[in-house]
């Protein structure tokens, strides 16, 4: 009955249609990047000013890596989130998820993507208030249409991976600020996305409870082998990436690889650290 | 199908699966609005207050009208009745839009207060169309809450009154049903109709606050600090 109601206009079913054309070809097309950008630009109107916040990004991301997007604020980097994110469209450039340009899609599409193939953490954690744990894990799946017996049972299992199992009927507000995040990391999985897309996870939280969530995310990108990408300036970030990208004036400064990334992370801090940029770390 | 691919075949599924899938059930969504009324409960209250009061005044007028008829003294084609009778339909006018951008103005401060949640909402894929639902069912729900109210308190202070005027004898000739001896609109009929007319200038008056809310581009929603 609810779908009739749902879908009561021919057009939204065209849309529809045409979005899985367009689609599924695109599907035999699956390449070992799930990410890629292409000279993306990004211009913002400050009154009449004209911000360059990104100024050509070039980036190929593989699946199943851990990637830390890092840079002194106001470096690009969370504009960079958002356009990787689907939740903000470049003034030049492309960026291609699973080899589908984000510029071709329509509202339903991108719909389809946040709510199925990317899972968002935020800084702030944007837990939604009124509801229980539960019920903010659960909503991504109602969106995408998860019965409900099985929403629980899997709102239940994910709550349980980040160890908040017997927290779940408690509101945001009584949760601690790293209980949050666990719930919003929880609710990012649920509809098993392949990519985590983390904006300053770590920054409204405690060196402690800071590092914890590094390394849950760290476990999940290994035993689900989801792309975990953060936005963040979080130094304890560094240990657990594959590679590290650092922005700078929109543009990347450097891409490192693990292998290096102990050393001229240390020299980076370094400089960082001169320049004031970065806060001391213990 | 192979886990690396898992969320690509997403969007290989065929278009009715797409159809199915992309959804927000009523039921869910009248479930969330109930939510967002209860909890709030202070703020529901006074956006449904201006309801409450404008269907009184609109059930207490309809009640005196039927009262005024059931003493038998009021000729229908009195001109001095049809003139009050015209006065009475404009101040009901006149309350209801007051009424209305009341409405309006709580909603769109209920809005700005919530660009984050609604932004989070679009990154966790809900479609524009489900933002919309969700304001309407609230508004809808504050609406109708606020019209019971306000038809059974402006038809019993009416009642009550008319019974110390003009005898409390009075109410047994007052035809209570959907419609009275003689084919008029009963009591029923015009306290369904104010609950009515309550809940649709609730509805007529959460379009456009929850347009803009739908409108909300989710990175916006998420940078603004309140």
């Amino acid at each position: 009955m609810a779908m009739e109601q749902m879908m009561p206009s021919g057009e939204m079913r065209e849309r529809l249609q045409e979005a899985a054309e367009k689609l599924e070809p695109m599907i035999e097309q699956v390449s070992e990047f799930i990410v890629r950008t292409r000279d993306v630009q990004k211009i913002y109107l400050m009154g009449k000013v004209e911000v360059h916040a990104l100024r050509g990004v070039t980036v190929d991301i593989k699946r199943g890596e851990y990637i830390s997007i890092m840079g002194p604020s106001g470096s690009g980097k969370s504009t960079l989130f958002n356009m990787i994110g689907g939740l903000d469209k470049p003034t030049s450039g492309s960026v291609y998820i699973n080899e589908v340009d984000l510029a071709q899609l329509d509202a339903y599409e991108l719909a389809w993507l946040r709510c199925r193939t990317i899972g968002y953490i935020f800084q702030t954690f944007n837990l939604i208030p009124v509801m229980t744990a539960l019920e903010n894990v659960t909503l991504p799946m109602i969106f995408a249409g998860v019965p409900e017996d099985e929403r629980r049972e899997r709102g239940m299992e994910l709550l349980k991976r980040v160890g908040l199992a017997e927290r779940w009927n408690h509101k945001p507000f009584e949760l601690s600020g790293g209980q949050q995040q666990r719930v919003a990391i929880a609710r990012a999985l649920a509809n098993d996305p392949a990519i985590i897309l983390a904006d300053e996870p770590t920054g409204n939280l405690d060196l402690k409870t800071g590092k914890e969530i590094i390394e849950l995310l760290k476990e999940l990108n290994q035993e689900k082998g989801v792309t975990v990408i953060s936005a963040t300036h979080d130094l304890k970030m560094i240990d657990v990436s594959d590679r590290v990208i650092w922005i700078r004036d929109g543009q990347i400064a450097r891409i490192e690889d693990r292998s290096k990334i102990r050393v001229e992370a240390a020299l980076e801090v370094e400089e960082a650290l001169m320049e004031g940029e970065l806060p001391s770390v213990p | 199908m192979t886990k690396a691919r898992g969320n690509m075949t997403a969007f290989g599924l065929t278009r009715e699966e797409i159809r199915r899938k992309i959804q927000l059930p009523w039921s869910e969504a009248f479930r969330i609005s109930w939510r967002y009324v209860t909890i709030r409960i202070g703020r529901s209250l006074v956006t449904a207050s201006t309801v409450f009061l404008s269907v009184a005044f609109l059930m207490a007028v309809s009640t005196m009208i039927l009262a005024a008829k059931a003493t038998g003294f009021i000729a229908e084609d009195d001109p001095a009745f049809k003139a009050a009778i015209a006065r009475y339909t404009w101040s009901v006018l006149l309350g209801f839009m007051i009424c209305a951008t009341g409405i309006v103005s709580a909603l769109l401060m209920s809005v700005t207060e919530r660009f984050r949640e609604i932004g989070t909402m679009k990154c966790l894929g809900a479609l524009d169309g489900f933002i919309v639902r969700m304001f309407l069912i609230e508004a809808s729900l504050m609406g109708f809450f606020g019209s019971v109210a306000g038809a059974i308190i402006g038809a019993l202070l009416m009642l009550i009154w008319a019974g110390i005027k003009e005898g409390f004898s009075l109410w047994a000739k007052i035809p209570w049903g959907f419609k009275s001896a003689t084919g008029e609109w009963g009591f029923l009929a015009y306290f369904l109709a104010s609950i009515l007319a309550g809940v649709f200038l609730s509805v007529i008056s959460a379009i456009a606050p929850a347009w803009r809310a739908a409108k909300l581009q989710a990175a916006d929603a998420l940078r603004t600090e309140i």
